[in-house]
């Protein structure tokens, strides 16, 4: 579906991706792990157009899409979350999941004033689409709090909801369980299986909680110093001495 | 009974430039309360608007090129129209600024339009401006002529607010707060930013240009001072904010307060000793700061702050379901 080919990113004195290639096939939950600043998130903000790499390739479905703005990305059903929320904090939940929907015809300001009844009847589409969303995530009775209010778990339940108001492809969320309580963790696991099962969507999973990515993931890339170390099950990647120095943990340390 | 008389003419000019005010307001908010743009520029677009219209509608004459006699509503639809342009191609250079930048930057444009209106005499008349522009309903006797403007204005006012109220609670406005809020995550979302804001730009400078108009036609003139950024950017800046920016129903209100609180400075100050009253001007703009800090510590979000569009619920699939 998606194929890195010989992708750098220069910050510049920083290398922050190094000749990194891999790939992520349809259907999969690809995890993408590392340690701090191994080109991680780097790499997330050049498929999904925040960042124009300085070279190489992102070949996905046939197309080379490096360098094109975000919001083409996510017309090519490319959908990303952030690693810190970035919720529209003076709005209510309800409206950051209705802003999303594409093509909407009430985004055309005129249309609002000569066509209010073709606005209306698609806001009423929308809303019930992001309703879904919102019992989905359990978080209904938020509906009308200002997203600004919700607690950090909430605001990523949020993020996730965000990538159910499109008809998305490739979703990259960016440490769906950062800072979130491990009952949550073990809940948003269920939600991100869920969709892939319903929905039919191609994960890739930036995260550091390794029974996250444990239980969802295969195959898992390691991701260390802007390149690819190795890629494989998690149980091929736990094994593997290179992984456990660079990012795991070495030998004479306990368990991760 | 004079004296009474005096007082309604004092009412309606209060509620006339109020009124203007408002307009200008109201079109700054869809700018900076929507969309976030600090536009500091207001003056220039505001010139533009008076001077459109001025050049437009008054009678054929040797100081300034113009001279159509054109109707009003050309007047006013022209310099909407030639403003919205002008903001396109200034949005063009600008918009990619970030906020701080593009104050900067729409200072700059609004004296450089400052001094083409003041320097271009063959086409503004310089410094002397336009003069006998044509202004509605004069020819009515006093002091129906003067209800007649208010009520133009008023009713402006009126559609104004109804056009950006609906704005603001559409998806368009929807999309506006999101780009405000955040912008990278507005991006994720699939929305093309710099058209948004381009589009939040533009309308708020064709209604500044709109206000600009109804100015040049109420005075029946405008010089280059119509673009002093004290009056025609500054004031509009601290209506909004103590109006309440993002709501409309407080940029009105922040206008017509604001403006008679500016009116009722020029009486106290006019009341002040000889050797003060020279330095009368600066203190007007001293009382407008004390009264933007009282207003401030008071009501940090505006008197009316911003309220997001009630969303109806559906009636439908109202229980939660979801196992968790």
């Amino acid at each position: 579906m998606l194929r890195v080919e010989g992708l750098n990113k220069q910050f510049g004195g920083l290398q922050a991706v190094r000749d990194c290639s891999f790939k992520i096939a349809e259907g999969t939950i690809t995890g993408l792990i590392g340690p701090n600043g191994a080109g991680k998130t780097t790499t997330f903000n050049m498929i999904a157009g925040e960042l124009a790499p300085t070279s190489g390739r992102i070949i996905y479905q046939g197309e080379d899409i490096a360098g094109l703005p975000t919001h083409q990305m996510f017309h090519r059903g490319i959908v990303r979350t952030f690693q810190i929320p970035h919720e529209f904090a003076k709005m209510t939940v309800l409206e950051n999941l209705m802003v999303v929907p594409p093509s909407q015809p009430g985004e055309h300001i005129f249309n609002n004033w000569i066509n209010p009844k073709a606005v209306k009847a698609r806001e009423e589409e929308v809303r019930d689409k992001a309703e879904t969303a919102l019992e989905f995530l359990s978080i209904s009775h938020l509906r009308d709090e200002r997203a600004g209010n919700l607690s950090g778990g909430q605001k990523k339940l949020l993020e996730l909801g965000r990538t159910m108001m499109t008809d998305a492809k490739l979703v990259l969320l960016d440490e769906p369980g950062a800072g979130v309580n491990p009952t949550l963790v073990l809940k948003i696991i269920d939600m991100i299986s869920q969709l892939k099962a319903e929905r039919g969507y191609t994960f890739c999973i930036i995260e550091h909680d390794m029974d996250l990515i444990a239980s969802l993931c295969d195959p898992v890339i390691v991701l260390a110093e802007g390149t690819v170390l190795t890629e494989g099950t998690m149980d091929e990647v736990r094994a593997n001495a290179e992984v456990l120095d660079a990012y795991l943990g070495g030998g004479e340390e306990d368990d991760e | 009974m004079d004296a009474l008389y005096g007082y309604m003419l004092y009412g309606i000019s209060l509620a006339t430039m109020g009124g203007i005010y408002a307009v200008l307001t109201l079109g700054l908010n869809v700018q900076w309360g929507f969309a976030g743009l600090f536009n500091a520029g207001i003056a220039g677009f505001f010139g533009i608007g008076a001077y459109t219209t001025a050049i437009l509608t008054t009678s054929a004459t040797h100081r300034h090129i113009g001279g159509f006699e054109m109707p009003y509503i050309v007047g006013f639809l022209a310099a909407m129209l030639i403003c919205g342009v002008i903001a396109y191609l200034v949005g063009k250079v600008c918009l990619r600024l970030r906020s701080d930048y593009l104050a900067i930057a729409t200072i700059g444009i609004a004296e450089i339009f400052r001094l083409i209106l003041k320097n271009e005499t063959w086409a503004t008349n310089g410094p002397r401006g336009v003069s006998e522009i044509p202004k509605p309903f004069e020819h009515w006797p006093e002091p129906w002529n003067q209800f007649g403007f208010l009520l133009l204005v008023l009713v402006v006012v009126a559609i104004v607010y109804v056009l950006v109220e609906v704005a603001r609670k559409s998806p368009w406005g929807r999309v506006m707060t999101a780009i405000r809020e955040n912008e990278p995550s507005a991006k994720a979302a699939g929305k093309n930013v710099e058209n948004f804001r381009m589009e939040g730009f533009v309308i708020g400078c064709m209604i500044m240009a709109l206000a600009g108009a109804l100015m040049a036609h109420y005075l029946k003139f405008v010089d280059p001072n119509a673009t002093d950024p004290l009056l025609a950017t500054f004031l509009v800046w601290v209506m909004l904010i103590v109006g309440g920016s993002a709501n409309n129903k407080g940029a009105i209100l922040g206008a017509f307060l604001m403006w008679v609180v500016w009116s009722a400075t020029e009486i106290v100050t006019s009341r002040l000793p000889d050797e003060l009253a020279i330095r009368a001007a600066y203190i007007r703009i001293f009382l407008i700061g004390l009264m933007l800090q009282i207003f401030l510590q008071k009501f940090p979000q505006g008197i009316l702050p911003e309220k997001r569009p009630d969303v109806a619920k559906s009636n439908g699939n109202a229980e939660t379901k979801m196992a968790d």
